[in-house]
């Protein structure tokens, strides 16, 4: 489903993805994981659209899609969340959810005058869709507050929701974990879950919790230092010397900095 | 009675004028605000476009004016404010495609764009006045005075006169539609909320999949049609000279910032602060002071605070202090 060829993420001489290739096969829940700065959140943003990459290619079914704008990739069915948390701070939980689905009637200046009735229907059918899904997240209470108001898991929790608003087809998770209680945690895994079988998404997630990714993901592929190191499934990946190695390798060396230092 | 006298005379040269001119800023600084909301940054051939819009609103006021096609008592220039907004659309979307456009994609420093904005004022600033010249035009037509100060000193048996121009009224009256409307379509429509949505987060706002160069053009539109109508009160209040409205620029940004940068709410609240401070301040309240005082007995000077050569500096000491105590403005906008 995504195939990516050789990226290169070059800030300055800094070199955050370093000729990462890998594939994400289409109905999986793949984990990405990796220490921190291995380059996973820079691998999104090249995925997505944030960011161009310095070189390498991105593939979405066949179809290069390097360097495409992130509104062209949404209306592909491409979506992520942050891993920090983004909202549109000045509009409610609700209305943040409501904002999603694009190419909708109401956009078009034209219809905002004069299509006033089918904008309306549209409008409460979203309403709806918004409302059950603030519901599945059980954060139905935070609906009315000011998105920039709520706290930082229930800002998660909408970054996943978001998700969760149209029918998309590839959803990259950026640690929505992080930061999120441990009962609402399988909460979410079971909506990854549901909308994986029920629904068909195929995702990406990266994730540090590795009980986490065991329950999840199948495959599991390990970044380091800006490249793939390896893949496999999750109990493959965690009885891996080099990957046992490369976590406490980087541990041990923080270790001795500090203590050097 | 010496008190009614003096109300009416602050009345009719603080309060009136100054809700006249807070309703003329106020609309300038909704453009100037939106800008920086969606744009992000200061555009400062604001006060040329507004030039522009009404330029193009007083030739057209002109022809309407040979063909005999009016409004009655109401100024002509009405009729003309379509073809003034038309214009400047096309002027600003002309220049958003022209120069604006490149800076976006290269992903310029907000300060580059601001720079880049001196340079299309300067261009607008050339292309005014190429068209019109740079002389002082008068071009409200129609009843001149909703209340005339002789009628009103009849009326009442006061000795101090009120006036209240037509255009006066109908500044307010138009900056009160004008703002409904903007506020409507900012909240209750898609297309607003989509403009609001990427002033918010933009990089949330292009992976709703939200489209940034429509968002960007329907701002411009926006923003054209409130420079066009708060350059159009402003000329028909006092009087359209090209020049003023580089000038008016710095009470205008003032009247942004003061409210908070990319708040529309604080645009307005800013608009009327800035107004009524410049106004009180440096009015000559020699008379209201005589009627207040002891029979027979009048202050020697003016009774001034400031001379109004001084009117702008009151819009940049506002606009200090603001920045001083509340950086982001009183309607806590984007931090400048
Ligand atoms: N915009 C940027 N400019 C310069 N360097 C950057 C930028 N974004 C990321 N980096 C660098 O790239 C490296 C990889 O960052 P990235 O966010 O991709 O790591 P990560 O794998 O997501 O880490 P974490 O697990 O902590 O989220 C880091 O060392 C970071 O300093
Ligand atoms: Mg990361």
């Amino acid at each position: 489903m995504i195939e990516v060829r050789d990226l290169h993420m070059h800030f300055g001489g800094f070199r955050a993805v370093d000729g990462a290739s890998l594939t994400i096969e289409k109905g999986t829940i793949t984990g990405l994981i990796g220490p921190n700065g291995a380059g996973k959140t820079s691998l999104f943003n090249c995925i997505a659209g944030v960011l161009t990459p310095t070189s390498g290619h991105v593939f979405f079914d066949g179809e290069e899609i390097t360097g495409m704008k992130p509104h062209n990739l949404f209306h592909k069915g491409i979506l992520r969340t942050f891993q920090i948390a983004h909202e549109f701070h000045s509009m409610t939980c609700r209305e943040n959810l409501m904002m999603v689905p694009a190419g909708q009637h109401g956009e078009t200046l034209w219809n905002t005058w004069f299509g006033r009735k089918r904008i309306a229907d549209e409008e409460r059918a979203l309403r709806a869709k918004a409302d059950e899904v603030l519901e599945f997240l059980t954060i139905e209470h935070i609906s009315d507050l000011k998105a920039g108001e709520v706290s930082g898991g229930q800002k998660k929790l909408l970054e996943l929701g978001r998700t969760m608003m149209v029918d998309a087809k590839m959803v990259f998770l950026d640690e929505v974990g992080a930061g999120v209680n441990r009962t609402l945690l399988y909460t979410i895994g079971d909506a990854i879950k549901r909308l994986n079988v029920e629904r068909g998404y195929t995702f990406c997630m990266i994730e540090h919790d590795m009980d986490f990714i065991k329950q999840l993901c199948d495959p599991v592929i390990v970044m380091a230092q800006g490249s793939v190191m390896a893949t496999g499934t999750a109990d493959e990946i965690m009885s891996n010397e080099q990957v046992i190695e490369a976590y406490l390798g980087t541990g041990v060396k923080n270790k001795k900095k500090e203590s050097a230092s | 009675m010496d008190f009614l006298n003096a109300l009416v005379a602050f009345t009719n040269f603080v309060i009136v004028p100054a809700s006249a001119y807070g309703a003329q800023l106020a609309i300038g600084a909704l453009g100037v605000t939106l800008i920086y909301g969606i744009l992000r940054f200061s555009n400062f051939a604001h006060g040329e476009t507004m030039a522009f819009g009404t330029m193009v609103v007083l030739l057209v006021t002109g022809l309407f004016q040979q063909w005999g096609i009016s409004l009655g008592p109401l100024p002509t220039a009405l009729l003309a404010l379509p073809f003034g907004i038309a214009a400047a659309a096309a002027l600003v979307l002309f220049t958003d495609k022209t120069v604006y456009k490149f800076y976006r994609r290269v992903k310029a420093a907000p300060v580059m764009l601001v720079i880049v904005s001196m340079g299309v004022m300067f261009m607008m600033n050339g292309i005014l006045r190429m068209i019109i010249g740079t002389d002082d035009r008068r071009f409200a037509d129609g009843e001149r005075f909703i209340i005339r100060a002789r009628d009103f000193k009849e009326w009442t048996g006061l000795s101090e006169g009120l006036a209240i121009r037509t255009t006066q009224v109908l500044t307010i009256v138009v900056a009160l539609i004008t703002v409904a409307l903007l506020f409507w379509f900012l909240n209750k429509t898609r297309t607003g909320k989509s403009m609001r949505a990427y002033s918010d987060n933009e990089d949330l706002a292009l992976l709703s999949g939200i489209n940034p160069e429509r968002v960007v053009m329907i701002t411009w539109l926006v923003v054209a049609a409130l420079a066009t109508v708060a350059g159009t009160l402003y000329g028909l209040d006092k009087s359209f000279k090209p020049f003023v409205y580089m000038q008016l620029l710095l009470p205008i940004f003032a009247s942004a910032i003061v409210g908070g940068l990319g708040s529309p709410l604080g645009a307005i609240a800013g608009g009327f602060v800035i107004a009524f401070s410049e106004i009180t301040l440096t009015y000559a309240f020699k008379k209201v002071v005589t009627y207040l005082g002891p029979d027979g007995w009048s202050p020697d000077g003016l009774v001034q605070l400031l001379s109004t050569d001084y009117k702008f500096a009151v819009s940049f000491a506002i606009l200090i202090i603001v920045l001083l105590f509340k950086p982001t403005g009183l309607f806590k906008g984007k931090s400048v």
